[in-house]
């Protein structure tokens, strides 16, 4: 026991004594939650639009002014040409056009029936969609005024709530990905790379032949990173909490168990890939080639899982961060018990005790 | 320039050598980016709907069967109360209620108005909003219907109409994969030749190699030229692989735009890249500060480079940090020149600030490099 002791001792002496490598390691996730809990957002506002008014009256008017209210739209209107709007689009500064013929007003007053088109740059369809429906409802509330004298009969008025998160932020959704994403990362490459190290200089040799058991100095190893993974628990918690606005609804205990629970996965993950890397360089590579794109995409706090290919939905529950994602906002956001989340605490659990096994058994074969 | 020949070689030789790390390198990328773009899809359809209908009455049931007709919603459950279907989105396994209040169909037709109750779980915000928006859509088409039935139909319209025609251009079906497409690639690119880069040269740094590299008749800028030509080399060949063998031919994406054009801008973006990871190099002592660095950076450029999230919509301080990062510079331009087929003088800007890049970081990096030897 002292033995183990003294020797957590000294991997803590290793990994502290390094201020730089210290200064990264928590200065780094701070610096990410806050950027990525204020930057990221779905919204999408302040958009560059061009309006070629070749009508100028007083409808088409009107219903620029009404475009020009809110934040979704900076107008442009100088353009004129549809050339010139072809032009606009390829430089990429422009994302919509709306364009008015002329007669307008006068077809809407006789006719009844005037016409408008948009233009949208759809190589971006999400940007393209969400825009052109702006524009359509703003026009269309255009049209509503028109006809305010003869109300509708048999109106059907649905009341929409958005239930958790009202203003549409983007914080409830993000920070709890950024949070999965910069826990699992952390852990894996600081625990995969401090032990490679040890075996590409050779000093793991030194420690084979003492008589410490091989699983407990492993074990050892990563026990400063569990320290160091639940400091910045801490601060991105806090940091959330207090900068970001972002509630804990639930029982902070509950988060607390469940994020060590998570770190200590992804600790062991990175005790794997130490095993499968030969130099602190290929430990680096897969820890960071083949987990950040994966996992940046299937935790599903980018794009909703359901709307995936069913192989990929497959493989989206092989990836821990999912099932933490579902823990923190069912925490965090909705308030929820153990209860409610006791299915995707068990699936970290069970990765947990295999990826465990699976690496003291590869280990141990390694050593013989 | 036969020092430069040699020093090449055996960095070549180095790098070829190691069969862990040259999959690494050229299949996890290409494996990537066969199947990420699948998931990156803002397309929204399956919206796990919870119906709760207090009415029962003919029209509560032709509206929900329109609502399930639509493709947009699946109908999990049908409940009696509200807080029971509210249980479902706690649970993740609903993400809409539609809540028929008693009276639905009566009120309709006596009082002329009735109210539907719709509640969204907005945690996801582009879920909710569109799921949120497809639901009304259909609820109003719903009521046209109705409309339609009680209301014989004018022949002259008497209302004002604006028609609204909408062109989507340069993807006409709205296809997320031709937008996603390059965009992870050039993500898988960047990862590549940073991490590669950095690493490397810390690597001589950390076993000491490079002490040797020093007392050598070498000089500096050869040693420099000799690392990071491999590894630009090296960045050409994954992003070739992955636009001709992935884009084109399982994605079928053609470029629009010229391919020489796109080539002189990722020669130019893979020099600013590794003048980035050189810098790196010259501040970090081990691999493990050079990765820690290094992975700090490049979730920053691709999370805030405009690939999943628009550029647009971030506030004004996270804007200019975003434009400080050369990827969002690539993606935007891999984006105009395949799918809008820009050319040179609508991306003129782009090839300015990239060379302004390449040259800045490149020069910040010998600089740095001389004062730490």
């Amino acid at each position: 026991m002292k033995q183990i002791i003294s020797f957590v001792r000294k991997e803590f002496y290793h990994v502290f004594r390094d201020s730089k490598t210290m200064l990264m390691l928590f200065g780094l996730p701070i610096a990410q939650i806050v950027l990525f809990g204020f930057a990221l957002t779905n919204e999408i506002k302040n958009s560059k639009i061009v309006i070629c008014d070749y009508a100028k009256d007083e409808a088409t008017q009107q219903i620029i002014k009404k475009l020009e209210v809110g934040r979704n739209f900076i107008i442009q209107k100088e353009l004129i040409s549809h050339k010139q709007i072809e032009e606009a689009l390829k430089q990429g500064d422009i994302k919509l056009a709306i364009i008015f013929p002329s007669n307008f007003n006068k077809d809407l007053l006789h006719l009844n029936k005037a016409q408008v088109q948009i233009i949208a740059d759809a190589s971006d369809p999400n940007t393209a969609s969400i825009l052109t429906d702006y524009a359509t409802n703003i026009i269309m509330d255009y049209q509503q005024e028109l006809m305010k004298n003869n109300t509708m009969p048999f109106r059907i008025v649905p009341e929409i709530r958005m239930l958790y998160n009202p203003e549409l932020k983007g914080a409830p959704n993000f920070v709890p990905g950024v949070m999965a994403l910069v826990l699992l990362l952390i852990c894996v490459l600081m625990t995969s790379v401090s032990i490679v190290k040890e075996k590409e200089t050779g000093t793991i040799e030194v420690l084979l032949v003492s008589p410490l058991n091989p699983v407990i100095i492993i074990i050892s190893k990563s026990i400063p990173y569990l320290f160091l993974s639940l400091i910045n628990l801490t601060v991105i918690l806090t940091l959330s909490v207090r900068l970001l606005g972002m509630p804990i609804n639930g029982s902070i205990l509950l988060l607390l168990a469940e994020s060590i629970l998570f770190i200590i996965l992804s600790l062991t993950l990175g005790i794997l890939i130490s095993n499968i890397a030969r130099s602190q360089q290929s430990a680096m590579l897969i820890s960071m080639m083949g987990m950040l794109a994966p996992t940046i995409l299937l935790t599903g706090f980018m794009f909703p899982i359901e709307n995936m290919p069913v192989p990929l939905q497959v493989i989206s529950n092989l990836i821990p961060s999912k099932w933490y994602y579902t823990i923190i906002t069912s925490i965090m956001i909705k308030g929820l018990r153990f209860s409610a989340i006791w299915k995707e605490t068990l699936v970290l659990f069970g990765m947990t005790c295999f990826l465990l096994l699976a690496s003291f058994k590869k280990f141990k074969n390694r050593l013989e | 320039m036969r020092t430069l020949k040699f020093l090449l070689e055996k960095e070549f030789r180095q790098i070829f050598r190691n069969k862990s790390i040259l999959p690494l390198i050229f299949v996890v990328p290409i494996v990537q980016l066969l199947i990420l773009p699948l998931a990156a899809d803002y397309e929204v359809k399956n919206i796990k709907i919870s119906i709760v209908d207090h009415d029962h009455s003919p029209y509560s049931q032709q509206l929900i069967s329109k609502i399930t007709a639509s493709g947009y919603f699946k109908l999990v459950d049908y409940n009696s109360s509200f807080n029971e279907a509210f249980k479902q989105i706690e649970n993740n396994k609903s993400d809409i209620i539609l809540e028929i209040p008693d009276g639905f169909e009566r009120n309709l037709v006596r009082k002329n108005e009735q109210k539907l109750f719709i509640a969204v779980n907005a945690i996801n915000g582009v879920k909710a909003s569109l799921g949120g928006k497809y639901l009304n859509q259909i609820i109003s088409a719903y009521n046209e219907d109705i409309r339609l039935q009680w209301i014989p139909v004018n022949k002259f319209n008497t209302s004002p109409i604006i028609s609204i025609t909408v062109s989507n251009w340069f993807n006409p079906f709205m296809n997320y994969q031709i937008f996603m497409v390059p965009g992870i690639l050039v993500l898988l690119v960047t990862m590549v030749s940073t991490y590669m880069c950095a690493l490397n040269i810390v690597k001589e740094k950390e076993i000491g190699t490079i002490e040797q590299i020093n007392v050598t008749p070498i000089k500096k800028y050869q040693f420099i030229l000799g690392k990071l030509i491999p590894f630009w080399v090296i960045g050409m060949l994954v992003f070739s692989v992955g636009l001709f063998l992935v884009a084109r031919l399982v994605y079928g994406i053609v470029s629009v735009g010229n391919l020489f054009l796109l080539y002189c801008y990722l020669a130019i973006y893979l020099v600013a890249l590794l003048g980035f990871g050189l810098l790196i190099s010259t501040f970090a002592s081990t691999q493990q500060q050079a990765m820690s660095v290094t992975f700090f950076f490049v979730m920053i450029f691709i999370l805030m480079s405009g690939l999943f999230t628009s550029l647009d919509g971030m506030p004004r301080w996270a804007y200019i940090i975003a434009k400080c990062s050369p990827v969002t510079y690539f993606i935007e331009v891999v984006r105009m020149i395949v799918l809008k087929g820009s050319s040179f003088a609508e991306i003129k800007n782009h090839f300015l600030i990239m060379i302004g890049f390449a040259l800045f970081l490149n020069g910040l990096a010998v600089w740095n490099y001389k004062k730490t030897n």
